[in-house]
C-alpha cells in the first residue's frame, strides 16, 4: 500500500477498495515496527489518526471528499497542533501543547487528512542533520550510520522509509530540500509567502517557508494544493488567486531553457555528486531541455549573509522562551534574572544558543551596520543575481548539496563545514524563490537530489519538470531494502 | 548666575481602537486579568501580528493636526528587551521610519503669550502588559490585558523652558487627541501618559544631562515634579556634583523625585525591522480621506466662537476646553435658533458646568441634556421666565423633575407679563411705602432699587422686571 502514488491511493479510497482507517492503520503499524530504531517521530498519535480516519471515511462515504481526503500525513514538529505536543525539537518546548493549529494543519484537517504524528527535527529548525534535536538524531533510512539531513530530517526519513505517504516540512535555508536530497525523496520549497506561516514556530521569519515532502513530484503538487493559499493571519502571506499546482503536470519540456551556473561545479563538490547531477541534466536535455550557461557571481556571499540575518531574526523570535508563560522553567528560580538565565541556558541546546548569541551580536549597537545592514545588502545582490540569470533561462539546475548524506557525528563539532553544506540551498531562501529537490541517483551509495530553482510563482512549472524527469527515471521509486 | 531649563516630553496616547494593534483581542479597560489576551498578545509560539488598520487613520489625523510631515512609508521594528510584562521579549514599535514626522503645536501661556513647540515625531507601537502584585502572596502575576494595545508615542522637541510650559504643552496635546477622537485622554486609566525629560544648563552652554520623570498621572503633579526636579538638578550642580542620566519617579506624598534606574544599566535594544510585518504605505488618497472627516480643531473653533457668536476670548476658551463641551454648547445655540448665543454660553460655562463639577459628572451622563437646557433658555428668551427663576428651573431639571416647560407649569413659575397685574403690584408697593416715595421724590433715586425689590418679592419673583421698571418709572415721574 505504501508504494502507491497519492493519486492511486485516492482512487482506491474513493472507490471504496480501501478505507482511510485501513490505510492509516497500515502506516501506524509500520511506524511501530520501524520507528523505535529510526527515531523519525517525536510523537506518534495513533488514536487521533484513527479517529480522523474514521471521520474521513464518513466524508468519503458521503461523497464530499477531496482528492487528499483520508490520506494520512506526518507533520514536522514545528507546526502547532491543537492538543498535541509541539516541541520544535527542543527541551524548551517539551511540555508545550498549543491551543491552536497552524494554518497548514487547519487546511489539511478540513480536507480530512489523519495526523500520524509529529516528526523529529533539528532544534528550532537550526541545523542540517537533525542531530541537534533534544530527542536524539534521526537515522537515514538508506544507511543508519548517516544523517537524514535537516532540519526536516524526521519528515524526510518518514517518507523514505514509507512510514507516511506525505509529510510537511519547513525550509529556512534548505531544510526541506537538503533532507529530501539526503533521503532520496521529493521536496519543494515554495515562493516565500505562498504558504501561511501562522502557527509555524518561527526560526527566521523572512526566510521560513513550509513545503511538502513526498515520494514524487506529482504527489508534491497535490499536497501543495492543500497547503498553499492566502491567509490573512500572516501579513507576509501573498494574496494571489488560488493556484492549481498540478495544472502543468504533463506538459512537454521541449524548449525549456535550463540555466546551469558554472559556479556550482567548483571545488568542494563531491565528484560522484557532480556525475549524478550532470547525468540528470542530460536526461532533461533528452526531454527537450536546452542547457544555457548562467552566472551567479555572488553565490559565495549567501552563506555569510544568511548566518548573520537568520540568527539576527532568531535572536528576537526566541526571546519569548523565557520561562514565564509556557515552555521550560528552571527549578527554584531565586529571582527574575535567575529565572531567565537558567530557563534559557538549560532549555536551549548548543546550536540554538550559538545562533541567538551570533544574532544578538550582529544587531548590537556599533555592529548593526557592519553586520546586519551589510548582510541585507548582500541579500539583495544574491537576489539580483537570480533576476538576471532568469533573463536568459527558465529554471536553474544544479546540486542540492555538495555531498550525499554525511555520517552521524561527522560534522557536529565543525559548524562551519556544516553551514557550508547549505551553500546551494541558502541563496534561494535569500531571494525567496521556489525550488524543488528530486531524487537523481546515488553517490557513495547514498541518495542525491537534483535542485531545480525557478522564478517567483513557478512552482507548477518546477513540479512538472520534476514529474517529467520522474517519467523517465525511477530514482523516486527506490526504497531502502529493509523498508520495502 | 542664572539657569536655563530644557524640557522635552514623550507622551503615550492610547488609541481608541476596539481591538489591539496586532490582534483581534478587545481593548476594554478593567476586565479580569488575562481575559483579554489572545495567543498573539501572549507571544505564543507560531503567532503572528496583523496590523489593525484603524490605527493608521488616527495617526494621519494627528499628523495633520500637528501640521507634520507624514511617514508615507513607515516601518515597524522590534525593540528587544526582557521583562515579564513584555511577552515576546521585544516590543513592536517604529524606530527609523515613524508614521508621523516633524510637526508643531502652538501653546498659550497663562499670561497670554504664545509659543510654538516642535513635535519631533509620533510613532505607533504596542503597549506592554502589567505586573500585578498581591494576588498570589509573595509572587508577581502578569496581566496581559493591556499587552498589544495601540499607542502613539508623541515625542516633542526639547523646546519647553519651564514646568508651566511643559504642562501647557501636555494639556494642549491632551485636548487635541480628545478633540480628534483618537484617544480618550483618561490619565487615571493610563490612556494618556506623560514622561518628562528635564535638564538644566547655564545660558549658552550645551545641553545638560537629563533625567526622565515617568508615570505621573496628573497635570498638577507633572508641574510639581518638574519644578522640584529642576531645583534638585541645580542644587546638585551648584554643590559641585553631576546630574546622572536616569529615570526618576515622583513621590507626591513626600514631594520628591527618586531614582528608579540609571541608563548605565539600560539595555542595548538591538532594533531591527520586524520581518513579520510589511512596511506600511500611506497614499495621498488615504490622507485625503482623513482630511475630509477631520473634526474642527480647538483653535479654529475658538476663533469661530468669538467671531460668529460674539463671545469673549475667555468664554470661547472655556467652551472649547473639551470637544464635548463645545459640541454641547453649539447644540444649545442651534436649538435656540441662535437667538442669544451669549446667554447659552453663560449657562454652559456657569450654571451647567458648576453643577457638573459639584456632582463630579461628565456631559454625557449629566441629568440635563442640551435639549433640556435649550428648552429652558428658550423660555428666558420669550420672557416666560426671568433669569432668576431660570436658576430655580435649572435646579429642578437637574433633580430630574422634568423639562423646563413641565417645571414652569407644575410650579406656576410663569413670568407675570400682564400689565394690569403688574400695575396693581406697583400701586400696592407705592401705597404701602409713602416715606420712601417722598425720599425718592426728594432726590434719592436709589430708592428705585428698593421699590423694584419689593415689587418682585410681592410677585414671588415672577413679574417681568423690564415691565416693572417701566411702569414704576412712569408712576413715580407722574
Amino acid at each position: 500500500m505504501h508504494n502507491l502514488t497519492i493519486k492511486q491511493m485516492s482512487e482506491k479510497l474513493h472507490s471504496g477498495e480501501i478505507t482511510s482507517v485501513q490505510l492509516t492503520q497500515h502506516y501506524l503499524d509500520r511506524i511501530s515496527q520501524y520507528d523505535a530504531d529510526l527515531n523519525a517521530f517525536v510523537t506518534v498519535t495513533p488514536e487521533l489518526a484513527i479517529s480522523m480516519a474514521e471521520a474521513a471515511d464518513q466524508k468519503l462515504a458521503a461523497g464530499d471528499a477531496e482528492l487528499l481526503t483520508g490520506i494520512p500525513v506526518a507533520h514536522k514538529d514545528i507546526f502547532c497542533t491543537d492538543g498535541v505536543k509541539t516541541s520544535c525539537g527542543s527541551k524548551m518546548l517539551d511540555n508545550f501543547i498549543a491551543p491552536y493549529d497552524a494554518h497548514v494543519v487547519t487546511l489539511m484537517n478540513k480536507i480530512g487528512m489523519p495526523i500520524l504524528g509529529k516528526t523529529n527535527m533539528d532544534e528550532f529548525a537550526m541545523g542540517s542533520s537533525s542531530e541537534s534535536s533534544y530527542y536524539g538524531p534521526t537515522k537515514n533510512p538508506w544507511d543508519h550510520k548517516a544523517v537524514p539531513g535537516g532540519s526536516s530530517g524526521g519528515s524526510a526519513a518518514v517518507i523514505a522509509a514509507g512510514l507516511a505517504p506525505l509529510a510537511t516540512g519547513t525550509d529556512t535555508g534548505g531544510s526541506v530540500r537538503q533532507p529530501a536530497s539526503f533521503c532520496g525523496i521529493t521536496g519543494i520549497k515554495p515562493t516565500y509567502g505562498a504558504v501561511s506561516r501562522f502557527g509555524i514556530i518561527a526560526y527566521a521569519s523572512s526566510f521560513d517557508q513550509a513545503g511538502p515532502m513526498t515520494r514524487s513530484a506529482e504527489d508534491s503538487a497535490w499536497m501543495l494544493n492543500a497547503m498553499a493559499g492566502f491567509d490573512e493571519r500572516d501579513s507576509t502571506s501573498l494574496n494571489r488567486e488560488k493556484t492549481d499546482y498540478t495544472a502543468e503536470l504533463g506538459q512537454s519540456l521541449k524548449g525549456l531553457k535550463v540555466g546551469v551556473p558554472a559556479e556550482y561545479f567548483g571545488a568542494g563538490l563531491d565528484p560522484e555528486v557532480e556525475v549524478v547531477i550532470k547525468t540528470a541534466i542530460s536526461e532533461v536535455e533528452k526531454l527537450g531541455g536546452e542547457v544555457v550557461e548562467v552566472h551567479l557571481p555572488n553565490k559565495d556571499l549567501a552563506v555569510p549573509a544568511y548566518y548573520v540575518l537568520a540568527p539576527a531574526e532568531a535572536s528576537a523570535n526566541l526571546s519569548r522562551y523565557d520561562g514565564v508563560r509556557f515552555g521550560y522553567r528552571c527549578d527554584q528560580p531565586t529571582g527574575l534574572e535567575d529565572l531567565y538565565k537558567r530557563s534559557r541556558s538549560e532549555g536551549f541546546g548548543e546550536e540554538v544558543k550559538r545562533r541567538i548569541m551570533v544574532g544578538a551580536y550582529a544587531l548590537s549597537a556599533g555592529y548593526y551596520d557592519a553586520y546586519y545592514l551589510k548582510a541585507q545588502k548582500l541579500r539583495r545582490m544574491v537576489r539580483d543575481d537570480f533576476t538576471k540569470a532568469f533573463e536568459s533561462c527558465d529554471v536553474i539546475m544544479g546540486p542540492v548539496a555538495p555531498t550525499s548524506a554525511f555520517n552521524i557525528g561527522e560534522k557536529s563539532d565543525d559548524q562551519v563545514s556544516m553551514y557550508l553544506a547549505d551553500l546551494y540551498t541558502i541563496p534561494v531562501n535569500l531571494a525567496g524563490l521556489p525550488a524543488l529537490s528530486v531524487p537523481a541517483g546515488f553517490a557513495n551509495n547514498r541518495p542525491v537530489g537534483l535542485h531545480i530553482v525557478g522564478p517567483y510563482f513557478s512552482e507548477a512549472k518546477l513540479l512538472n519538470i520534476g514529474h517529467q524527469f520522474q517519467q523517465v527515471t525511477d530514482w523516486h521509486k527506490h526504497m531502502p531494502a529493509q523498508y520495502q | 548666575m542664572s539657569w536655563e531649563v530644557v524640557i522635552g516630553l514623550e507622551i503615550h496616547a492610547q488609541l481608541t481602537t476596539k481591538s489591539k494593534i496586532f490582534s483581534g483581542a478587545s481593548t476594554e479597560y478593567g476586565a479580569a486579568p488575562n481575559s483579554q489576551a489572545c495567543p498573539i498578545d501572549a507571544g505564543m509560539p507560531g503567532m503572528l501580528p496583523v496590523l489593525n488598520h484603524a490605527v493608521l487613520g488616527k495617526s494621519i489625523m494627528l499628523g495633520l493636526a500637528l501640521d507634520a510631515e507624514l511617514g508615507m512609508r513607515s516601518v515597524f521594528d522590534r525593540k528587544n528587551y526582557f521583562y515579564p510584562d513584555s511577552p515576546k521579549g521585544y516590543q513592536t514599535t517604529q524606530m527609523d521610519f515613524p508614521i508621523v514626522g516633524q510637526g508643531k503645536l502652538e501653546i498659550e501661556l497663562e499670561d497670554g503669550t504664545k509659543k510654538v513647540i516642535g513635535v519631533t515625531r509620533a510613532h505607533l507601537e504596542e503597549d506592554a502588559g502589567k505586573s500585578v502584585h498581591g494576588i498570589v502572596p509573595g509572587q508577581t502575576g502578569i496581566d496581559l490585558n493591556r499587552s498589544g494595545t495601540a499607542l502613539l508615542e508623541i515625542v516633542s522637541d526639547p523646546d519647553m523652558s519651564s514646568a508651566k510650559e511643559a504642562v501647557a504643552y501636555a494639556k494642549k496635546m491632551h485636548e487635541l487627541v480628545q478633540y480628534l477622537g483618537i484617544c480618550d485622554g483618561n490619565m487615571q486609566e493610563g490612556s494618556f501618559r506623560v514622561d518628562s525629560n528635564v535638564s538644566v544648563r547655564r545660558p549658552g552652554e550645551p545641553l545638560g544631562t537629563r533625567a526622565e520623570l515617568k508615570n505621573i498621572n496628573s497635570f498638577k503633579f507633572i508641574e510639581k515634579a518638574i519644578e522640584i526636579e529642576i531645583e534638585r538638578q541645580i542644587e546638585v550642580i551648584e554643590s559641585g556634583g553631576k546630574v546622572v542620566q536616569e529615570t526618576r519617579l515622583y513621590d507626591s506624598e513626600k514631594d520628591i523625585t527618586r531614582s528608579m534606574r540609571t541608563k548605565e544599566e539600560a539595555n542595548d535594544y538591538r532594533y531591527f525591522p520586524c520581518p513579520d510585518l510589511l512596511p506600511v504605505i500611506i497614499t495621498e488618497a488615504d490622507v485625503e480621506a482623513v482630511r475630509v472627516v477631520m473634526p474642527e480643531l480647538p483653535d479654529a473653533k475658538r476663533a469661530r466662537f468669538v467671531s460668529d457668536f460674539n463671545l469673549s476670548d475667555y468664554d470661547a476658551a472655556v467652551l472649547t476646553g473639551s470637544r464635548a463641551m463645545a459640541e454641547f454648547f453649539e447644540k444649545v445655540v442651534a436649538l435656540t435658533d441662535a437667538k442669544d448665543p451669549k446667554m447659552c454660553a453663560n449657562w454652559a460655562t456657569s450654571g451647567f458646568s458648576a453643577a457638573l463639577n459639584r456632582d463630579g459628572l461628565s456631559i454625557e451622563n449629566a441629568p440635563v441634556s442640551a435639549d433640556m437646557l435649550a428648552g429652558m433658555i428658550s423660555r428666558i428668551i420669550d420672557n416666560s421666565i426671568s433669569g432668576k427663576i431660570a436658576k430655580q428651573v435649572f435646579d429642578a431639571m437637574w433633580q430630574g423633575e422634568g423639562s423646563a416647560d413641565e417645571i414652569i407649569e407644575s410650579k406656576g413659575l410663569k413670568q407675570i407679563t400682564d400689565t394690569g397685574a403688574i400695575e396693581a403690584l406697583v400701586d400696592d408697593v407705592l401705597a404701602n411705602n409713602p416715606d420712601q416715595v417722598e425720599a425718592y421724590k426728594g432726590g434719592q433715586e436709589k430708592m428705585m432699587g428698593y421699590f423694584v425689590g419689593q415689587i418682585m418679592k410681592a410677585s414671588g419673583g415672577q413679574a417681568n422686571p423690564g415691565q416693572v421698571n417701566k411702569l414704576l418709572t412712569a408712576k413715580l415721574k407722574a
